[in-house]
């Protein structure tokens, strides 16, 4: 009897969301292409870095350097300066992110074995572009030193470094990014499904029939989440296809693992959706209310930028950010082909705080009356 | 006459649902409040392992490098197991290993491999801790060159010049670009719901019979949330430059310009939402979708635009928030620089022309 009722109900939430074209189209055509873009978009590999020279000194050696760079694809020249008052406008208007400036003595100071200095003028707007850029500059220069030693003959430097990267040996930043991605693009869709469902219900007038039915409260939570779950997981499995198909990222852990770690990620989000949702006595509540979730649980989750630097207190609320542990379980499945025994301290958070609110959102659905 | 009136509804309508208000004032709030914490890609101390094979001074000094550097938290270990352990489980980000016979192959004319291993999955971090280790080998370099009397060990050196923003501070490009974003946020959020709301419990059609126009009950609209999201965008300059002590390099009043702009475009791109979605639903789904995601990873906030392929640099042209990030990072940290400021008002002038004509054009006086 109780499982006719949940299947009705079920049956009713999937007409609510797809029977309107507009959402349909929503719901299923959004996810696939904002994966495509966002996957490319979303990179810390800087291409193409528009640079100028300003080359005071014009020697061989000065002119070699230049082409280290120019050689670069992470570089492209855009101009070449003949006096100073050129440089400012170029960096202010950003047609160049950095300008390398060789002195007059460049040549003579290299000749005469006392080592040369060249000035790297970087546009700081953009400070973390700044700070790969003044990386990528660092490993070219490196590289003509090793030239300009080795071409005379001269021992290198008592001790060089010799890097290794696991997981990653390239340090692809798209390896980082796309695994995330599929986190948040879950997360949004989660958000999508049940952020407004309670609230235009409650708008409509249509909740309060709903409640004077014989379903219990929790059958309607569970009417309420199965279809967001089912959505999410199918979306999901495309998107996972697409991440190894299309852009090419490793996927080394098993798909029981991932499977596991998805659903119990859908359902914590679901039930802050619905809790959102519960509290809402408009849609506009609810949308701004699934906004004050979704902005700072992206931002929180290490997405892009570490937790560890961020501050005790704001990494003390990272806990309470399902997408936090999601994360990690992606990047650990994906990359490290991590085991349950290795997730299990990102899995138990999570399922407990779908526990949580969707305990408090069925609560909420009787509790809750305007 | 007519349009007072209608202001006058839309913010009687504002006040009594208190959520419109929580999104003008309360969000620029407590998200600025947040990212300017929470969000920074500067990395402090990091924790390194370092593993000499065979103790001595030669490698104690170089130990003693990594060290002096405020940028690493280094322990010593004893093992590489019990390093590579730590590296798995997170707990330091990299491992400086020298082997046992550091000390003789430095006076060798190959010089002696300093093995350098770092965690992949965090990229950026990964490429961060090896610019730092590089950074600081250079430094060791650099004395044990000077010590021994100027056998020269590096040829090239840089000396790098950071303008606009000395020390690189994350947060002084940070908090612009957050201001953009919220303000994407703030202002689609206002008006996503506010055309269909009117469909769906049918006042658009108590509206419809009286003797205003469309473009009148449109105006009303635009001018209600614009005046609460000028409001929005104030306290949002003001806790950046008053809180956060990013520097405004540029004129206020340039700046009030530009964001007065990007809240008509954005304004817009909300109504515009609104009218074709018809449905609160669907246009709450549709706001969801197209502000926040591509506002964070395709406005150049976060990534660098030049660097995508040219297909998504194409696509990047219709983000709003791109032209607005641009504007604000100049003017806040290097000033009133008109060969950027110009085309980027101009596209958000013709975002703005865009959105409001879609709008107006899609809901004439007419029922379906």
């Amino acid at each position: 009897m109780m499982w006719r009722r949940l299947l009705a109900l079920v049956h009713k939430e999937f007409l609510a969301l797809l029977k309107d074209p507009r959402s349909r189209t929503v719901l299923i055509v959004p996810p696939l292409m904002q994966l495509l873009v966002f996957g490319y978009a979303a990179s810390f590999d800087l291409k193409d870095v528009p640079f100028a020279v300003y080359d005071e000194d014009g020697g061989a050696a000065a002119r070699e350097l230049v082409a280290h760079f120019a050689g670069a694809p992470a570089f492209r020249l855009v101009a070449t300066l003949r006096d100073e008052q050129a440089l400012r406008p170029l960096l202010d208007t950003r047609r160049a992110l950095l300008v390398l400036r060789l002195g007059p003595r460049f040549g003579a100071d290299l000749a005469a074995g006392q080592g040369a200095r060249v000035q790297v003028i970087i546009d700081g707007r953009n400070s973390n572009t700044a700070l790969l850029a003044l990386n990528y500059v660092r490993g070219i220069v490196q590289r003509y030193n090793e030239d300009w030693l080795a071409a005379r003959g001269r021992a290198g430097p008592p001790a060089h470094l010799a890097t290794r990267a696991w997981f990653n040996p390239n340090l692809e930043s798209r390896w980082f990014f796309v695994p995330g991605i599929i986190g948040m693009l879950t997360l949004v869709t989660a958000m999508l499904v049940t952020a407004l469902s309670v609230a235009r219900e409650r708008e409509q007038g249509t909740f309060d029939q709903l409640l004077v039915t014989p379903l219990r409260p929790s059958e309607i939570l569970l009417g309420k989440a199965i279809p967001g779950l089912l959505i999410g997981l199918a979306q999901a499995s495309v998107v996972l296809l697409l991440a190894t198909s299309w852009f090419r990222v490793p996927f080394l852990g098993g798909l029981g693992a991932f499977y596991l770690g998805l659903t119990l990620f859908l359902l914590s989000g679901v039930g802050v959706g619905l809790l959102i949702s519960a509290m809402a006595a408009t849609q506009q509540q609810g949308l701004l209310g699934a906004f004050l979730f979704m902005v700072p649980a992206v931002i929180l989750s290490g997405f892009a930028t570490p937790i560890a630097n961020m501050p005790e207190a704001v990494q003390a609320l990272t806990w309470l950010d399902p997408l936090r542990y999601f994360l990690v379980v992606l990047r650990k499945l994906f990359l490290e082909g991590a085991d349950l025994a290795l997730l299990l301290p990102q899995l138990w958070p999570m399922a407990l705080i779908a526990l949580g609110t969707l305990t408090l959102a069925a609560w909420l659905f009787r509790h809750r009356m305007y | 006459m007519r349009l007072g009136a209608l202001v006058r509804k839309e913010f009687l309508q504002i006040v009594r649902d208190p959520s419109s208000i929580a999104i003008a004032f309360l969000m620029p709030l407590f998200l600025l409040a947040l990212f300017g914490y929470g969000v920074s890609l500067d990395a402090e101390r990091v924790p390194l392992a370092l593993v000499a094979e065979a103790p001595s001074t030669d490698s104690a000094e170089f130990f003693a490098a990594l060290g002096g550097s405020p940028s690493f938290a280094p322990r010593t270990m004893d093992s590489m197991v019990a390093a590579e352990r730590a590296l798995l489980q997170g707990e330091v980000d990299g491992i400086v290993r020298l082997r046992a016979d550091f000390a003789r192959a430095s006076r060798d004319a190959n010089g002696a491999p300093v093995q350098v291993l770092v965690n992949g999955i965090d990229t950026n971090t990964a490429r961060l801790v090896q610019g730092y280790i590089e950074g600081a080998w250079s430094a060791w370099l650099a004395a044990r060159a000077a010590r021994d009397g100027g056998a020269l060990a590096v040829p090239v050196d840089i000396a790098p010049r950071i303008w606009f923003n000395g020390e690189l501070r994350s947060r002084n490009y940070l908090v612009p670009g957050l201001v953009a974003i919220i303000m994407t946020l703030i202002g689609a959020l206002l008006t996503a719901l506010v055309m269909a709301r009117e469909w769906e419990r049918g006042t658009m059609e108590a509206l419809l019979v009286t003797p205003t126009s469309m473009s009148e009950v449109l105006l009303g609209k635009l001018a209600a949330y614009f005046v609460l999201g000028t409001g929005g965008m104030l306290l949002s300059v003001a806790l950046a430059v008053w809180w956060f002590e990013v520097p405004l390099r540029g004129s206020f009043w340039v700046l009030w310009a530009a964001a007065s702009l990007f809240l008509l475009a954005a304004l817009g791109m909300g109504l515009t939402i609104s009218t074709l979605a018809r449905s609160q639903f669907v246009a709450g789904q549709v706001a969801i979708l197209a502000t926040f995601l591509p506002a964070f990873l395709l406005s150049g906030f976060m990534f660098d635009i030049g660097s995508m392929p040219p297909v998504v640099q194409a696509l990047t042209h219709l983000v709003v928030a791109r032209y607005f990030v641009a504007i604000v990072q100049t003017l806040f940290l290097a000033g009133d620089v008109w060969a950027v400021i110009l085309p980027n008002a101009a596209a958000l002038a013709a975002m703005a022309a865009l959105f409001l004509g879609l709008t107006w054009r899609k809901s004439r006086k007419r029922l379906e």
